[in-house]
């Protein structure tokens, strides 16, 4: 045999140049008459939890499992491992019937080959990530883009096809590569055109230029101030949110204006906006309300002394509440800082209160099209009707998938809520995902399914190639009824 | 498809298994359940990212060891590095003889800097790196053919004796060797440098020439191998006696220098159903059935 036979296997790193009827260095991947096989166990997703099972799980992502028993009712096979058809004229993979609450439950399981995917990142901070549709890249490969940022988070989409295979060679591989690590739960450094650099890693607190943040700010120094004026009305006669974003004036703001504040004569350094709102008050940093100052009164000027008033009462405050301080105007109308009043003690505290944990979180995006569809059924487009109708929920590993209302079959699943490791890739460059079709046996019938391919669960269960895991409590169990609206005909 | 690492646990619930790529670990820490914990949590942490790093520089590592080799940045392969290099003198080496003992010993060092534990092993396929505290002891299985695991005798490893690391090679198992051997048992100090030191005796264990012993350049078989060209044993007849014999005596010369150097502790070799032991100390290696033994 010439070397023509030779292949590169790409299920790790390694890279191994594997000679027809040899394998890698792994010893699990082979070269099979020209074709790499994969001898992976396949993974059965088992709903131990619920049936108060001893389980074996390591650490919070993986809760694997290793137990025996195959409880018909209680087992779910995942398209983890599933392997395709690509280009998904055969049945797909496998196509199991188990029976459910009396109900004969089909369920398709495939592995799709998605070129039209990515992911949405929300990443929870204020700080600026950069310009709003810049190139994001990764190892300086646009990987994807700034989009419109949402409350209190900031959005990057990744990936899709442009960036696949529209590109360079090297600029779809490290997409894919970047795809795949966010999706299996791994890290990825991201730097953004005129931005900053981001590490964002599903579940974990973001990286912003090395600055892990750790809670998100209940709003800008303004909005907290809206938020939290009435609170302060009467214990404090001038409060200031310090926020390296906007610090809020709560005599000076529309929220104070409306309590009938009296005017304090506070003067602030930076760049005044609309009344009570000033930008630029300091450098950013990693102190108070993310800027870099130790002291809050830096942001301040004098008081003017034609509306100030010895004994005034300020409050600073920064937009987590992890910073806070109280100062009276003497008689120089200079601050004297004193204990916080136990009052205000309690508005800071709650400022704190409604502070969340800043998360990076993904969600993954793909289109089942054209062909996947096929190794349902032999009449794809009853396949997307029936999805559509809600007869035929999707899942993706078991986690539960939104499907995008409109033509085709576009979900979205939450990477944090699928098996670990359950994304893979091919080297055109594209993601390899499970997809589960799980629908009535009469359903799957009506729609032209494979019935002849249809094999009961227990044939997969006795096999040699399964892994039993256990299922994610978090996740609904996919036999159960559907819980969605079904949409009106 | 790239997959990514496995972690996970095997079915006694004790032992936990990480698999990525190549690598194969199963590690077990014993002591106060708590640290236990923490230093799986640690193991499993660097884990994840070992094959990237290492394949980043795989390039290098591939390439023979000498006295002005490039030394490698990542962690794991400067062990590699540090294991192979003792023998750099000697013999054709690159760093990858010493993968398997320097993930080993990366991923126990990183258990016992986090944790304080009683006793902990981490086998990467076949090759061991273990700590023991004060007190204890581990007893290792032995095997004679890797593809007909059978307990050929048990070693006790003591917190009193320097060993920390137990490699094995030997041409029936994954790596290519040059030499004969079924199996080669090295404990030494490090299980990088026991993982180098049982390649290069076990590729000494040779009989250079003989009809019945079939070679093919590593590089038809696997074509990135760091052996490149270098003939690799791909089967091996039926030998004499006296062959046996021969083969056994050219490992032994080299074992014994090498044990003469300090560089190890024990070495059990063996080939076609003979074994033979060298070591200072008999109790290293406790052989569980009748065997000519031969004790340096």
């Amino acid at each position: 045999m010439g070397d023509d036979d030779t292949i590169r296997c790409d299920a790790c790193p390694v890279l191994c140049y594997i000679k027809p009827g040899r394998t890698g260095s792994c010893d699990r991947y082979a070269n099979h008459d020209g074709k790499l096989v994969r001898l992976d166990p396949h993974v059965l997703l088992e709903q131990a939890v619920s049936r108060g099972e001893s389980v074996v799980p390591f650490l919070q992502q993986s809760q694997d499992w290793a137990g025996d028993v195959v409880n018909q009712a209680g087992t779910f096979v995942t398209a983890i491992g599933a392997g395709t058809t690509y280009p998904d004229y055969k049945p797909a993979p496998f196509i199991i019937s188990s029976s459910v609450n009396q109900v004969d439950m089909v369920t398709v399981v495939t592995e799709g080959i998605f070129s039209y995917c990515g992911v949405k990142v929300k990443v929870d901070t204020d700080r600026y990530l950069g310009p709003e549709t810049n190139t994001v890249r990764a190892q300086g490969e646009a990987v994807g883009h700034v989009t419109t940022s949402e409350y209190g988070s900031q959005m990057l989409s990744l990936g899709g096809v442009r960036h696949l295979t529209g590109g360079s060679r090297k600029e779809g591989t490290v997409t894919c590569q970047t795809l795949l690590d966010l999706c299996n739960g791994k890290a990825a450094e991201l730097q953004i055109d005129d931005g900053t650099s981001v590490v964002v890693q599903s579940g974990k607190p973001p990286i912003v230029d090395g600055v892990r943040e750790e809670r998100m700010r209940v709003g800008c120094g303004s909005a907290a101030i809206g938020m939290f004026a009435k609170q302060w009305f009467g214990k404090a006669d001038e409060v200031v949110v310090v926020d390296d974003h906007i610090t809020g004036v709560l005599s000076q703001h529309q929220a104070g204006k409306l309590l009938g504040m009296r005017e304090t004569g506070i003067r602030l350094k930076g760049r005044r906006s609309t009344p009570g709102r000033y930008f630029q008050v300091a450098e950013p940093g990693t102190a108070w309300g993310g800027t870099n100052l130790d002291d809050p009164r830096a942001i301040l000027k004098q008081f003017d002394p034609k509306s100030a008033w010895p004994g005034l009462r300020l409050l600073m405050v920064s937009t987590t509440g992890e910073h806070s301080a109280y100062f009276e105007l003497d008689d120089k109308l200079e601050l004297v800082e004193k204990d916080l009043p136990h009052p205000l003690q309690e508005s800071v505290a709650r400022i704190r209160e409604n502070c969340e944990p800043a998360l990076s979180t993904i969600l993954f995006m793909g289109g089942a099209g054209g062909s996947l569809r096929a190794g349902v059924t032999e009449n794809p487009v009853r396949l997307t009707h029936s999805v559509k109708n809600a007869l035929t929920r999707i899942t993706c590993g078991g986690a539960p998938a939104y499907v995008w209302p409109g033509g085709g079959i576009t979900f979205m699943v939450d990477v944090g809520r699928v098996p670990m490791n359950a994304f893979g890739s091919v080297p055109t460059p594209a993601i390899v995902a499970p997809i589960e079709f799980t629908l009535k046996l009469a359903d799957y019938a009506a729609l032209g399914g494979h019935m002849d391919h249809v094999r009961p669960l227990t044939s997969i269960s006795s096999s040699q190639d399964r892994e039993h895991r256990i299922a994610r409590p978090e996740n609904p169990w996919p036999l159960e009824p559907a819980n969605v609206t079904r949409r009106a005909e | 498809m790239r997959m990514s690492p496995q972690i996970r646990w095997l079915p006694d619930g004790k032992r936990l298994h990480l698999n990525d790529g190549p690598m194969d670990l199963i590690l077990q820490a014993f002591g106060n359940e708590h640290q236990v914990q923490m230093a799986y949590r640690e193991a499993a942490a660097r884990f994840v990212t070992v094959l990237d790093e290492l394949c980043a520089e795989l390039t290098l590592l591939r390439k023979p060891m000498c006295l002005d080799s490039t030394w490698p940045s990542g962690g794991v392969a400067r062990r590699m590095a540090s294991g192979v290099a003792p023998f750099a003198k000697r013999c054709f080496i690159t760093p990858m003889a010493a993968v398997a003992g320097a993930v080993a010993e990366e991923i126990l060092d990183t258990m016992t800097s986090v944790a304080q534990l009683d006793r902990a092993y981490v086998n990467d396929g076949g090759d061991i790196a273990f700590h023991l505290g004060s007190g204890q002891q581990l007893v290792a299985g032995m095997i004679e053919r890797p593809d007909r695991p059978s307990l050929l005798a048990t070693v006790t490893l003591r917190f009193d004796q320097p060993g920390r690391g137990l490699a094995t090679s030997g041409w029936r198992g994954r790596s290519f060797s040059l030499g004969i051997a079924d199996a080669v048992t090295v404990l030494a100090r490090s299980a990088s440098v026991a993982d180098a030191a049982a390649t290069v005796i076990a590729n000494a264990v040779n009989l250079p020439g003989h009809p019945g012993i079939v070679r093919k350049p590593a590089c038809e078989l696997a074509p990135d191998s760091d052996l490149g060209d270098i003939p690799v044993t791909c089967s091996v007849s039926k030998l004499a006696e006296a062959e046996i014999a021969d083969a056994l005596d050219s490992g032994m010369r080299v074992a014994e220098e090498l044990l003469a150097s300090d560089l190890i502790a024990s070495v059990a070799l063996s080939l076609q159903g003979h074994l033979r032991i060298v070591g200072s100390s008999p109790d290293r290696l406790v052989h569980s059935e009748a065997r000519s033994l031969v004790h340096a």
